[in-house]
């Protein structure tokens, strides 16, 4: 990738404050981030429930407070402006968020959908029907669309039009959180196809938040893991695949169900409990579900880097047969 | 015998705009100690199915024909909603999708677990150590305390092994599970899908599995039912359906999983068209409009045909595509 990133994230926390008048502390549910996406990039953001991956979007859109850290957008930094500043940014970086259907306007037709954008940020010179047509055409959905309502949309097409809600401005970003889920996988397709299709003739760069492995296999050029408000793992998306490091994405790319019935399931499993926020482990963080953890692991922090572990795994790398966890 | 036997099962709702033919000629079993699997994308009828199987369908919703015969002897479809209250949780109960939704927030797990053997007769200290055997079960840790605690004090995972833990209680002889893994993680999902195998072998109960995760199904079910539009249109033992997919409907589902396109690849592949109007139902083939192998006889009925044993699809080409597949 050349020229400067289009998003630049360094350092950003979110915090939640919990507990009553006397016993009031925060959680960290964004617990220090950094990463940068480039022009014409797919970038995809991937980890379990509650890993912070929608806060982590929503605080790039200027939908959280960030705590620290800061984010840079085209050269601006984004984090510190106010409600106007952000309304400015929001033109040129669009969110599509998770629920297809419940993400629009039940009372207002797909044609008014579609133009909102326009109604919010100025429409000066334009036909907003002309628009309508247009962007719906660019989704692939016939013009007479415009007058339907939400309702009479299936998923697929309440998606479609959820993608030329979120190009109707030509931004440079878009921020697709989960945007297969919910979809059936013969539409979960034209979905992807679509984004990636809109991607290359626009130059658009993506940030796409899932918990599908498989999507992201096919969509993203590079991914980052996220477990408990961290990345874990970043790197090309392909070398991810190929040969996990951190053995959190290793047994994550292993408990992916597949259609064959007769595959042998080589799988590294973990105990089930996720630790909660308010009590985070010492040390790596991971170490409480981890099969490969030394007694190291659960004193001193990881490295950081692209691989948040101390002992990164080699290609192939099986859990030991004994865990001795110090 | 079969636990559940469903046969010709036809279901209509009355709509404004005239009957919707909702399920047709709906029939297959779930034999005793078995999972089968449903699957099938939105609108093919899953839920309308359960909720017929448990007596729930929308007062606009009527069973036309059919039967729905459970444990060799009831017909559900005749029973009275009295006898079918006194099935439901006891032999026929259910799992559904959102744990949160099934357990009461402002209740206590241990009152809730307690409450749900009202029709056991113990008393109450030998309820208290059932639900504990049930939280072991599925492997709550530390669940004598546990059931001092509320659903929001447990993660989604646990919350969902919560509710089979009481969905299994009474060692019903059918589980039904509706997408009971979709709110949870690759990680958790296995681990869900593995202990309701386990929970399954012990308790011995038949279990109707119902997912549009192919893989899922793939690897717990023993049987598999494919729907499309309110009709089966493919039936047979895991192994057969996903390794010789005889309907075309099957075929490109299987295809368009991106689990099974092992090479990275940027264009996906996908099924252009849309399910038909359940109103105005095709009188051939159900799946003829977004069929790439339609010729002719795709607008005649399509019978049910045998491919293998207790393999059968409702498709007019198998037989003359058998040797073609086996070649692919």
């Amino acid at each position: 990738m050349s020229g400067s990133p289009i998003l630049s994230v360094r350092d950003v926390q979110v915090s939640f404050p919990v507990g009553g008048l006397t016993t009031r502390s925060a959680i960290l549910g964004v617990a220090g981030v950094s990463f940068d996406v480039h022009r014409g990039e797919t970038f995809a953001l991937v980890g379990e429930s509650g890993s912070g991956k929608t806060t982590l979007a929503r605080a790039i859109n200027g939908l959280q407070h960030v705590s620290d850290g800061s984010i840079t957008f085209d050269g601006e930094r984004i984090d510190v402006l106010g409600k106007s500043g952000m309304k400015q940014i929001r033109r040129r970086m669009s969110m599509m968020f998770q629920d297809p259907v419940g993400s629009l306007s039940p009372r207002m037709t797909v044609g008014d959908l579609v133009t909102e954008p326009f109604r919010i940020h100025g429409t000066e010179g334009r036909n907003l029907r002309d628009e309508a047509n247009r962007l719906l055409t660019l989704v692939g959905l016939p013009a007479d669309f415009a007058s339907r309502y939400p309702h009479q949309l299936s998923g697929g097409q309440a998606r479609r039009v959820g993608v030329a809600r979120a190009i109707a401005l030509n931004p440079s970003l878009i921020i697709a959180d989960e945007p297969t889920a919910g979809l059936d996988v013969s539409v979960q397709g034209e979905v992807l196809n679509l984004l990636n299709e809109l991607r290359e003739r626009l130059g658009l760069a993506m940030v796409i938040i899932t918990h599908n492995l498989h999507v992201v296999h096919h969509v993203a050029d590079r991914m980052a893991v996220m477990y408990l408000g961290r990345f874990v793992e970043t790197g090309e998306t392909e070398a991810v695949f190929a040969a996990p490091r951190h053995p959190y994405t290793a047994a994550l790319l292993s408990a992916n169900p597949e259609p064959d019935p007769d595959r042998a399931h080589d799988r590294i499993t973990l105990p089930a409990e996720v630790p909660s926020l308010l009590s985070r482990p010492l040390g790596c963080e991971f170490h409480t579900r981890c099969p490969w953890a030394q007694s190291i692991c659960t004193t001193a922090q990881p490295p950081s880097g692209n691989v948040a572990c101390h002992f990164p795994l080699e290609p192939g790398a099986r859990p030991p047969s004994k865990k001795v966890p110090s | 015998m079969s636990t559940l036997s469903i046969s010709g099962l036809n279901v209509y709702f009355s709509t404004e705009d005239g009957p919707l033919h909702a399920l047709k000629d709906v029939g297959f079993d779930v034999p005793e100690r078995r999972i089968v699997g449903i699957v099938g994308e939105s609108g093919c009828g899953k839920s309308t199915l359960i909720n017929a199987i448990l007596g729930l369908l929308a007062d606009n919703g009527d069973i036309r024909s059919g039967e729905i015969v459970f444990e060799g002897m009831r017909d559900l479809t005749k029973l009275s909603a009295r006898g079918m209250q006194d099935l439901r949780g006891l032999r026929i109960s259910t799992v559904f999708q959102d744990p949160m939704g099934a357990l009461n927030p402002v209740l206590s797990v241990g009152r809730q677990m307690t409450n749900i053997q009202y029709r056991s007769g113990q008393s109450h200290s030998e309820k208290v150590a059932r639900a504990i055997e049930m939280l072991k079960l599925v492997r709550i840790p530390d669940a004598e305390n546990a059931l001092a605690r509320y659903p929001h004090q447990f993660s989604g995972g646990m919350k969902q092994r919560i509710a089979i833990a009481m969905a299994l209680m009474m060692e019903p002889a059918l589980l039904i599970a509706d997408e009971p893994t979709t709110a949870l993680d690759a990680t958790l999902e296995v681990t869900t899908i593995e202990l309701l195998k386990d929970l399954q072998e012990k308790i011995g109960c038949s279990v109707l599995f119902i997912s549009h995760h192919l893989g899922v199904i793939a690897e717990l079910c023993d049987d598999v039912v494919v729907m499309y539009a309110g009709e089966v249109v493919e039936r047979g033992t895991v192994r057969d359906v996903f390794q010789r997919p005889s309907h075309p409907y099957t075929r490109r589902l299987l295809e368009c999983d991106p689990a099974r396109q092992t090479q990275r690849t940027r264009v996906l592949p996908t099924i252009p068209g849309e399910i038909p109007d359940l109103r105005a139902r095709p009188a051939g083939c159900v799946f003829a409009a977004r069929c790439l192998d339609r010729h002719d006889g795709c607008d005649q009925h399509q019978p049910e045909r045998s491919v293998s044993g207790g393999h059968a699809v409702r498709c007019n080409l198998v037989g003359s595509r058998q040797t073609q597949g086996e070649q692919a």
